[in-house]
């Protein structure tokens, strides 16, 4: 979780207090599920850690890196939590407990109740952008000198003089304002477009995925870094979405991922009624993989070089066993329609173990003693 | 005419009568066709056919398997032959061929070597007396049917080492 930096706690010049909370529980996902219960102290600016233990530890994030925020009410044995999510770290950003990071989110978790009023406040916060207005020296964690640029004057000529650098700093600070607003704007749209889709595909998943995952995905989705995954809703639920699934499976398999690595990857976003029916495509699209069905019910999808492989053997025994078989004879024995057992016998010949034999008695397959035999 | 001839196991395969689709299956199946015909052809000292006559020899019908290889294929497997040096086909029709168990410039290795055992080098031959002559009897040559000495000598004219020439009834050669 690398957004964190670290600071001496100590509030700015125009930063202001708004929550003090104790027995917060920061709880990063990836990188070993760090906790870190500390006392969290929500400011105009920023939110700050100060290990409960252990003074010194302090860490904060500035209320610019958040992007969106969402509550998760207690339950039974549940602190209630509060997810943060982040934008991507500034690469000027100052030094933190962190280099780096996979996710782009945070949760608190209030082993002592409060997430209610915390969320409140930050929710405010958060609308009210009072950082924006109210800007703080740019190095808020280390303990400089007071502010450069502060301007001593006396008499008339002092006050007039402080009166044009207030209107010069008012100036600067409303066209700035500006600026920001509409950035704001553009932000606020991309927001509302953003959650309006997240909700959408949220609304069929929420039976199948866990909570964890929910959130995960969500962020994933709010930054920016989807990979457009096949979803139900973009391709409706049905042959499409099979036969899509089917095809990206197939990428993914083959790019060398076994079964159950795929199946664990697959299966939050996933049904298994889905992947089966995906499954059942493969062979319908000429991709290289085949759904195989064991008789206890189990099922695996192995590439189609595999099963080939079984029938080819599976067909050179039944006619080493015979001496030589026509289809008839080899759909009879193995228990087979006619057309699959000449096909097995056709692919065995193409492999180089069977030789054929086509005369006016008809066509017959012998194993091919021509590579065997010198 | 069928003597002690030895036929190889691809002859009771029935799928030896049976062109394979598969390639490297048909390399080996055509490896063992020529093998067959240049020795059959040996013992039976039969040194040209026609197709006709190649179609119902035992060379190429097994009677008592009763397969026969067709006439397509056969026309495969001449053209083996002919690619390796032992066929040489005698009308432009392709009916009939000169059928070679070595190829003429191996007999003419042959007897070269025997001329220059014997130090008959500058000597001058009639071809009868090269193929039949008593100097030659226990000679692998001897009894060496004409079209393929002369053949062979031709090899050895192009290396220089001999000269077809015309003599009193015929042909013969002077070796260097």
């Amino acid at each position: 979780m690398d957004r964190f930096v670290w600071t001496s706690g100590l509030l700015e010049i125009n930063e202001t207090l708004v929550i003090q909370q104790r027995g917060v529980r920061k709880r990063l996902r990836g990188e070993g599920r760090i906790k870190f219960d500390a006392g969290t102290l929500l400011s105009t600016h920023r939110l700050i850690w100060r290990d409960q233990k252990n003074h010194e530890c302090c860490m904060a994030i500035l209320l610019s890196q958040i992007v969106f925020i969402e509550e998760q009410a207690a339950g039974i044995g549940k602190s209630g939590k509060v997810v943060v999510h982040l934008h991507p770290a500034p690469p000027n950003k100052e030094p933190g407990p962190f280099q780096s990071s996979k996710n782009s989110y945070i949760k608190l978790s209030f082993k002592e109740h409060g997430q209610i009023e915390f969320y409140r406040r930050l929710s405010e916060e958060m609308t009210q952008r009072r950082w924006e207005n109210m800007p703080v020296s740019q190095s808020l964690q280390t303990n400089r000198g007071p502010q450069p640029g502060r301007i001593r004057a006396v008499g008339i000529v002092g006050i007039e003089r402080k009166l044009e650098e207030k209107r010069k700093e008012t100036d600067k600070n409303i066209s700035g304002a500006f600026e920001d607003l509409s950035k704001l704007m553009i932000k606020a749209k991309e927001m509302v477009a953003l959650s309006k889709s997240i909700a959408n595909k949220i609304k069929d998943k929420q039976g199948d995925i866990t909570e964890d995952e929910t959130i995960r995905f969500k962020s994933y989705l709010l930054s920016m870094e989807i990979a457009n995954p096949v979803t139900r809703e973009t391709y409706g639920s049905g042959t499409q979405y099979h036969m899509q699934l089917a095809k990206q499976l197939a990428g993914i398999l083959q790019a060398g991922n076994n079964v159950t690595e795929v199946y664990c990857l697959v299966n939050r976003l996933l049904s298994p009624e889905d992947l089966v029916n995906a499954c059942k495509m493969l062979e319908a699209l000429k991709l290289p993989l085949r759904l195989h069905v064991f008789d206890s019910g189990v099922m695996v999808i192995e590439l189609q070089s595999h099963k080939e492989e079984e029938m080819v053997a599976s067909a050179l025994e039944t006619v080493s066993s015979k001496g030589s078989l026509t289809s008839e004879e080899s759909a009879k024995l193995v228990g087979m329609s006619v057309l699959l057992a000449k096909e097995r016998l056709l692919l065995a010949e193409k492999m180089g173990h069977l030789c054929r034999d086509d005369s006016v008695e008809g066509l017959r397959f012998y194993p091919n003693l021509f590579m065997t035999q010198s | 005419m069928a003597m002690s001839f030895e036929w190889p196991w691809q002859y009771r395969f029935p799928p030896f009568f049976t062109l394979q689709p598969n390639v490297d299956t048909r390399q080996k199946q055509l490896a063992a066709w020529c093998s067959l015909v240049l020795s059959f052809c040996r013992l039976h000292k039969q040194s040209s056919m026609t197709v006709m006559e190649a179609q119902e020899s035992p060379l190429f019908n097994n009677v008592k398997l009763q397969r026969k290889l067709p006439v397509e294929s056969i026309q495969i497997v001449l053209e083996e032959l002919r690619k390796k040096g032992n066929l040489e086909w005698l009308d432009k029709s392709k009916s009939s061929f000169l059928i070679m168990w070595r190829r003429p410039e191996e007999w003419g290795k042959l007897i070269y070597q025997w001329v220059s055992r014997s130090g008959q080098n500058n000597s001058v031959f009639t071809l009868y007396e090269l193929t039949n002559g008593e100097d030659t009897e226990d000679e692998e040559f001897h009894g060496l049917d004409e079209a393929t000495l002369l053949r062979a000598l031709q090899a050895l004219q192009q290396e220089h080492k001999a000269e077809i020439i015309t003599v009193s009834d015929g042909r013969g050669v002077k070796f260097f």
